[in-house]
């Protein structure tokens, strides 16, 4: 049961984009056709779910049994780097089609705080291993979510004429804004 | 100056320095800031305990904990130079606040009278369950509950029959606030040495 | 001499400010922009990491192979936020809890990366220095200057003093659409004065 809770708490409630602000860059960035959402929010996943099993796994065994919690920052982004190296050096060998249309993305992936804010997440909601993946899966979700509706918007927006000076971020800045709002009418589904 | 080659012994070698310097430079600043950050923790703790008791001289730093089954209850006593019981703060949580996890310490005096509380944590709505800060230390009667007793006044929102008004459309969070204080109260009976506990009037 | 070096903080303050300008780091720009204080506090430990690394990058960049440069980086650049952190951790507590996770993911902000990158990588120390110290800058003042404007609009207050009664305020800039919508006026209304400048 818990299970669903978490999954619609990351997806509706608490977007990861909408109401906890990480994602944001490539959330403007990346957004602008729904396909290149698709293909960020694809890569996310899976770096993201990756990324927290490590993570988790290297906390609980390392850093708290020897008590170097500081060197916890350190530790997640130098194991997230690696991973992202290591899937782009596995999809270029596996699948250079995919490689190719994710081109940019990838390395950018490293930077996206949504990795890292997860990975530090599950681990101040003290999440046991099964909790932690869900919600990263479950984030993951999310951010495709909030990226693809964007993306969907943004490519309306793009037909449509708009003063010149909120052209471009600012416009799309009060777009999230809006769709946030919507999204906050999920506030309270879980009890 | 020429950039270093970029073959393997001389990346290994960068990184791995690097990485080595970075982890002392950080262990010194670790072992810096360890003692000012375990003062500042039971600081924390100390001024919590503090803003909702009575004058006391010394607590009992190591809480007794209450497991009611879905929470653990912190209950802190209190006493006077004397060494006589003045009272108790009891940290309590309630996992059906509108948004998640709240937590509150509440005091309670010798009588089981409420003398103070303190929201620890809260993610409600601000402007509508946040509010809970204060709501329920106002001058208005018949929403403060400072200076009431568990045992003799019903702290339940007046929408379930009880004797509190609950904060203007946030009820919900009202009922998980007013639910974290009667288990609050609960537990401080079960712990206290002066008080005859009554059963509190609602469970 | 003197003139080239107020460029490089000025760059960073106007030019090329990384908030109204080049849009970088807006993770941490939406989500501790709820007040004056916070927005501040957050700008200004940016600064920190971002001075403290330019300048560390800066010193090493002859001796970081190039192919491994943006790992090791990324590691100097954890090094100082960590600092930070416990720093914060050990002498202002307060904010340190108000600022919460975001704190840690100053190293994934796409301003510190991208200045060791785009500067500290090809400049002296010195240069460095200004640089982080101008972006740095610009930064706390766009997020001060964002929070000022959320606080005030959202619960009447600024810097904790009240300015008009908190029931007449818009508490949606306090919450998250707020942040979002504020931003995008705010961005407009420099694009409008670059523009007529």
């Amino acid at each position: 049961m818990t299970y669903i809770l978490i999954f619609i708490s990351a997806v509706f409630v608490n977007n990861i984009v909408l109401s906890q602000f990480l994602g944001i860059c490539p959330f403007l960035g990346v957004s602008k056709k729904i396909e290149t959402a698709l293909g960020m929010s694809g890569a996310v996943a899976f770096v993201m779910t990756i990324a927290t099993i490590f993570t988790y796994i290297i906390q609980k065994s390392v850093l708290d049994p020897f008590h170097i919690g500081y060197l916890q920052t350190i530790t997640y982004i130098l194991i997230i780097a690696a991973l992202v190296q290591l899937v782009e050096i596995i999809l270029k060998k596996i699948s250079p089609a995919l490689y190719q249309a994710l081109g940019v993305f990838l390395p950018l992936i490293t930077t996206n705080c949504t990795i890292l804010g997860v990975a530090l997440l599950v681990i101040k909601k003290d999440f046991n291993l099964l909790e932690s993946v869900v919600f990263a899966i479950s984030t993951a979700v999310g951010f495709g979510l909030a990226l693809i509706l964007f993306a969907g918007i943004r490519e309306q927006l793009s037909m449509v004429k708009v003063p010149k000076a909120m052209e471009g971020t600012p416009i799309s800045l009060l777009t999230a804004g809006l769709l946030a709002m919507a999204f906050m009418g999920f506030a309270g589904i879980v009890k | 100056m020429k950039k270093l080659e970029s073959n393997f012994k001389n990346m290994v070698l960068a990184l791995s320095s690097i990485t080595l310097f970075a982890a002392l430079a950080l262990g010194s600043v670790y072992t810096l800031t360890k003692d000012p950050i375990a003062v500042s923790k039971t600081a924390k703790q100390q001024n919590a305990i503090k803003d909702v008791l009575p004058p006391f001289d010394h607590f009992d730093q190591k809480p007794i904990e209450v497991n009611d089954g879905v929470e653990v209850l912190k209950v802190y006593k209190a006493y006077d130079k004397s060494n006589d019981f003045v009272g108790a703060a009891v940290e309590t949580s309630s996992n059906n606040g509108f948004s998640g996890k709240i937590s509150l310490m509440v005091g309670f005096d010798k009588a089981g009278a409420i003398v103070n509380y303190s929201v620890l944590e809260q993610k409600e709505t601000p402007g509508l369950g946040a509010k809970m800060l204060n709501w329920f230390k106002t001058n208005n009667k018949s929403q403060s509950i400072i200076g009431k007793n568990p045992a003799t006044v019903n702290l339940s929102v007046s929408k379930d029959g009880g004797e509190i008004d609950a904060i203007t459309a946030a009820t919900i969070s009202s009922r998980a606030f007013l639910f974290a204080v009667r288990n609050a109260y609960a537990a401080y009976c079960q712990n206290s040495d002066h008080q005859q506990c009554d059963s509190i009037k609602v469970k | 001499m003197n003139n080239s070096k107020l460029k490089i903080i000025l760059n960073g303050l106007v030019t090329e400010n990384p908030t109204f300008v080049l849009i970088l780091g807006m993770c941490p720009t939406l989500a501790t922009t709820s007040s004056a204080i916070n927005g501040m506090s957050m700008g200004l430990a940016t600064l920190f990491v971002l001075v403290g690394s330019n300048m560390a990058i800066a010193l090493l960049k002859n001796v970081i192979p190039d192919k491994v440069r943006i790992p090791a980086y990324v590691v100097v650049i954890a090094t100082f936020v960590s600092i930070v952190e416990m720093t914060m951790q050990a002498y202002l507590p307060a904010l340190y809890e108000s600022l919460g996770i975001f704190i840690p993911l100053i190293v994934v902000n796409c301003i510190v990366l991208g200045r060791a990158e785009a500067f500290a990588a090809k400049n002296t120390v010195f240069d460095s220095f200004l640089d982080g110290l101008g972006i740095g800058l610009g930064f706390t003042f766009a997020l001060t200057l964002l929070g000022a404007i959320r606080e005030l609009l959202g619960t009447g207050k600024t810097l904790g003093m009240i300015v008009f009664p908190e029931h007449y305020g818009m508490l949606i800039f306090v919450l998250a659409p707020g942040a979002f919508i504020a931003l995008g006026y705010l961005i407009a209304v420099f694009n409008k004065l670059k523009k007529t400048n």
